[in-house]
């Protein structure tokens, strides 16, 4: 069998001759089956790293069960950890150094492509020799495998290590790994300490203690053995700043938008926003309901808006298909509500762990009947946090519906942004509840903008019955021509009244126009831009711009549009591509964002896009660029 | 905050307000039913309700989803939300969590309750918010045109199973008295108005979910199916207990009558389960079940105190 021998050579057991790497950007993973605490060395990792000036993102692999079966490349659990000199905004391209606790998970990484040709990995070395000859057949296969790539493999006796502090060296591999990390990364301990500490805050000190002592020896077996250590500048600067993943930043700034009251219904990947304000909420006297299921969820919000407090729910693309009719009730009655829809893979049940942007038309165009709304997609994991008042203000001010859109890339990823800073104009006032002047009626529509007054249950003078059935402006049922007729063009106009409001979007790259413009949605903003921006040092002559506003869009497409040779959307969700079998201009299902586009501006707007169940990889993004230049592309 | 003590200060004034509320001033717009509808006894006695205990009509919320008896919101002066089929209990609930001041009745249709809407209904029978839920059964769908429901009797013919209902009916009440935390189960009926306006009096003075089925005619499609025991009252048997319903009058004409204490869950399981008589009044209540809008009943805190949490919170993701 030729293959790479997984050994320590010589020269990297002695410890003396340390090479120092000097990078600007690097990609690490912890793999590991599911159980194994590879996410918890990662975040910890991410967490110092960050607090040492570096720009992070991490983003975790999570597989579809909680407990896979073992040993098994479809099981892999773990995390991916980008390191920059500067803010890093995604997830990047390939990892450049893995640490594996057993080699079927490295082969699941393999298999996906997720590993650089040279990449370093570490994995523990126990497989190797296990006495189990089905285990050791399994390990020469991996590595067989493995060898295809110039992979430099590295046994590491990660078990055999922990034996020594611990009886269940499966409770104590992510540390030690943790202490390699530190060592090759030249980690300030202290700082990982204090994490290790943070991180267990909840469990008895003896846990700490035991996790700091792997932490150590993972570190001091690291400066023992291995050759290498990489040095990756840090950046400086004196803005405070927070870290923490998309979700958990939807979910304080719920908390921080003034938002009282979450209902929601378990669903993968927007549970955790739950999680976060189960844990928070009651602090600030708010409320989350568990409701029995994803339509009584949108129920709930609903009759808590109703009684004069701006509510939300929480889901993903199958419990947003279960609250269509909810929506459409809130948008006939206009009650304000915010909904979070956390993206996933689709249809169906489809990846619940995976990323797709393939919600966006079913949110603004899902609902039976004309439903106007907003639909807002944060692009950052610091949008997450802002967005959400963002959303409470339009669906107040508006009485509408407010769809925001995010996605598993967005709600596993963590990385550090601007502490925020906090004001009690925020904050929603209490429910109104002075007495109704005489002669208001509850749809006083202002006829230019089509705005109006809500009333709250409490106020005396203002009773009535909201209904979803077409109603005039005292909420009387109403099948006349006329009345019908306006509470459709009320409902829009305030829509359009609000458009009337938005900027047109920013573009990133050159203003004034040039061959190729990307146009984006939510969380591919930071690997479209760091596309365009290698593009552009390679002297293509490409530009971005990304939207928030996905419904109403924001004014100046078309003229942005115009000046630009080819507009293409970057987007994770399907569409067929040109040469694909019966696939012409005609027939072509596009994209998304693209369908969209092209209805508003009648501009030519084309699409790339993939379904991969993981985010966009820059690099990937910049071959698509490289080929969709028009006339080669030179600026 | 200065609106929050504006919002106060209105509250505090209406508590002492000198109003005194007459039928009228909860009569909305003449109701839309058909004449004999079972709907018309059930809106005057709530509205008889409210003017006994002088309920405040901008405190008081008539939530319901879709169907005939649906429609009840809109012949209310109060506060009503007519919503979607099957769903008035969310809403409600929503309703009741956020704003606990509020008087909230729950008003649906068998179709809305028992069929499209059941999940919501074990759901909010476990919940237990301090709410009446008023069940409008009518044994069919009316608004729709005579679909079989599912509490229309085995046999009965519809335009969906025109050869008769195939299964037996569902009992509301054997189901709501097997949901764990049920604490306020009664019937009553539509054409029995002293009996009616007890039953509604008496949930809404319990202290948590009560729920009412009141047994109704349709007058277009199902008028045959309590024809008879209109007219024969000895086909109904009175639960009668001190700590029961208490109606005037019935004793003359309702001599069928069995003790029950509303206490004993076990014996109100036995009694809903025998189809042998139609039975009136209290199942059980147990007013000791906890509440789901207490247990989440939280501190206020100003928009500067939740700034300060929140900074501290902000500690722990601190970079």
């Amino acid at each position: 069998m030729a293959m790479k021998l997984p050994t320590l050579d010589a020269e990297a057991s002695t410890g003396k001759d340390v090479h120092v790497h000097r990078v600007t950007d690097h990609s690490v993973e912890v793999v590991s089956d599911s159980g194994e605490g590879a996410q918890k060395c990662g975040q910890i990792f991410g967490s110092v790293s960050a607090k040492m000036g570096n720009g992070v993102w991490t983003v975790e692999i999570i597989p579809a069960e909680v407990e896979p079966p073992p040993r098994n490349p479809a099981g892999a659990s773990g995390i991916r950890i980008r390191l920059g000199d500067r803010e890093v905004t995604n997830w990047g391209d390939e990892t450049n150094l893995v640490v594996a606790f057993n080699e079927q998970a490295l082969l699941g990484r393999h298999e996906l492509n997720a590993l650089a040709h040279d990449a370093t990995i570490l994995v523990e070395s126990m497989w190797a020799t296990h006495p189990n000859p089905d285990v050791r057949a399994e390990w020469d296969a991996a590595m067989e495998v493995l060898s295809e790539k110039d992979y430099r493999i590295i046994q590491v006796p990660m078990e055999e290590q922990c034996l020594t502090v611990v009886d269940n060296p499966r409770k104590g591999k992510n540390m030690f790994a943790l202490g390699m990390l530190c060592w090759i990364f030249d980690r300030d301990l202290e700082k990982a300490k204090d994490q290790i500490a943070y991180t267990f805050r909840k469990k008895k000190q003896e846990i700490t203690d035991r996790n700091v002592e792997l932490l150590q020896l993972g570190y001091a077996w690291a400066e023992a053995n291995l050759d290498f250590r990489y040095d990756i500048p840090t950046m400086k600067d004196d803005v405070p700043k927070v870290v923490m993943n998309g979700n958990d930043a939807i979910a304080l700034g719920a908390v921080a938008a003034g938002l009282e009251l979450a209902a929601m219904y378990p669903i993968t990947p927007a549970t955790s926003v739950s999680h976060m304000l189960g844990e928070v909420f009651d602090n600030y006297g708010g409320v989350l309901h568990q409701a029995e299921d994803e339509i009584a969820a949108a129920g709930v919000a609903i009759g808590s808006s109703y009684a004069g407090k701006c509510a939300f729910t929480i889901t993903s693309g199958p419990g947003l298909a279960l609250k269509t009719e909810f929506l459409g009730l809130a948008t006939m009655t206009e009650i304000p509500l915010v909904l979070v829809d956390v993206q996933r893979g689709g249809p169906s049940t489809g990846l619940p762990t995976k990323v797709e942007q393939s919600d966006l038309l079913a949110a603004i165009f899902g609902q039976p009947g004309d439903a106007p709304h907003v639909v807002l997609a944060p692009a950052t994991i610091e949008e997450c946090f802002t967005i959400m008042a963002t959303a409470r203000r339009i669906a107040e001010s508006l009485r509408t519906v407010v769809m925001v859109l995010s996605d598993a890339n967005l709600a596993t990823g963590v990385a550090p942004f601007a502490r925020p800073q906090l004001s009690e104009a925020s904050y929603p006032a209490p429910p109104d509840q002075r007495p109704i002047p005489e002669g208001l009626r509850p749809y006083d529509w202002d006829p230019k903008t089509g705005l109006s007054r809500r009333f709250i249950p409490g106020q005396p003078g203002g009773e009535h019955t909201v209904t979803g059935l077409a109603h005039d402006e005292r909420s009387k049922v109403a099948y006349d021509a006329a009345s019908v007729q306006r509470s459709h063009d009320m409902r829009s106009r305030k829509i359009a009244a609000f458009q009337n409001t938005l900027l047109p979007p920013e573009i990133n790259g050159d203003p004034e126009g040039g061959e190729l413009l990307l146009v984006g949605w939510g969380s591919t903003k930071g690997a479209i831009e760091e596309a365009v921006e290698r593009g552009r040092r390679e002297g293509l002559s490409v530009s971005s711009t990304h939207l928030t506003f996905l419904s109403p869009l924001p004014p100046g497409l078309k003229e942005i549009f115009g000046r630009f040779k080819k507009v293409m959307t970057v987007e994770i969700n399907y569409s067929d591509k040109p040469g694909d079998p019966f696939i012409n201009e005609q027939n072509r299902r596009r994209g998304q964002l693209s369908w969209l586009l092209r209805a508003s501006t009648l501009v030519d707007v084309d699409c790339w896009t993939r379904v991969l169940g993981e985010p966009l990889r820059p690099a990937k993004i910049l071959q698509a660029i490289r080929e969709n230049m028009p006339n080669g592309g030179a600026a | 905050m200065i609106a929050e003590s504006c919002s106060l200060l209105t509250a505090a004034a209406l508590e002492d307000d000198d109003r005194v509320f007459e039928m009228g001033d909860y009569q909305g717009p003449i109701a839309r039913w058909c004449s004999g509808c079972g709907d018309h006894s059930v809106l005057t006695a709530s509205q008889r309700l409210m003017t006994e205990n002088q309920l405040k009509p901008e405190t008081t919320v008539f939530v319901s989803g879709i169907g005939c008896s649906s429609r009840f919101p809109h012949y209310m002066k109060t506060y009503g939300f007519h919503g979607i089929h099957g769903r008035a209990l969310p809403v409600a609930t929503g309703v009741k969590l956020t704003r606990p001041d509020l008087d909230v009745f729950v008003v649906m249709g068998d179709g809305d309750c028992v069929s499209i809407g059941a999940g919501h209904w074990i759901h909010a029978i476990r919940y237990n918010l301090d709410m009446v839920a008023l069940l409008l059964d009518n044994n069919i769908y009316g608004l729709t045109k005579k679909q079989t429901s599912p509490t229309t009797p085995q046999g009965y013919k519809s335009n969906t199973q025109p050869r008769g209902s195939y299964l037996p009916p569902m009992n509301p009440l054997e189901t709501t008295l097997g949901v764990t935390n049920a604490s306020f189960v009664a019937q009553t009926a539509e054409w029995v108005p002293a009996h009616l306006f007890a039953t509604l009096k008496a949930a809404y003075e319990h202290r948590g979910f009560a729920f009412v089925r009141i047994l109704q005619r349709c007058p277009h499609f199902t008028p045959d199916i309590y024809g008879e025991v209109v007219k024969d009252p000895d086909r109904i048997e009175l639960l009668q207990h001190p700590e029961g319903i208490q109606a005037e009058g019935l004793d003359k004409i309702y001599t069928n009558q069995i003790r029950h204490d509303p206490a004993d869950l076990h014996h109100a399981r036995e009694l809903a389960e025998d189809s042998s008589a139609i039975r009136l009044g209290l199942f059980f209540r147990d007013e000791s079940r906890p509440r789901y809008e207490e247990t989440r009943a939280l501190p206020k805190y100003t928009a500067r105190q939740k700034i300060d949490i929140l900074n501290e919170e902000f500690e722990r993701y601190a970079v």
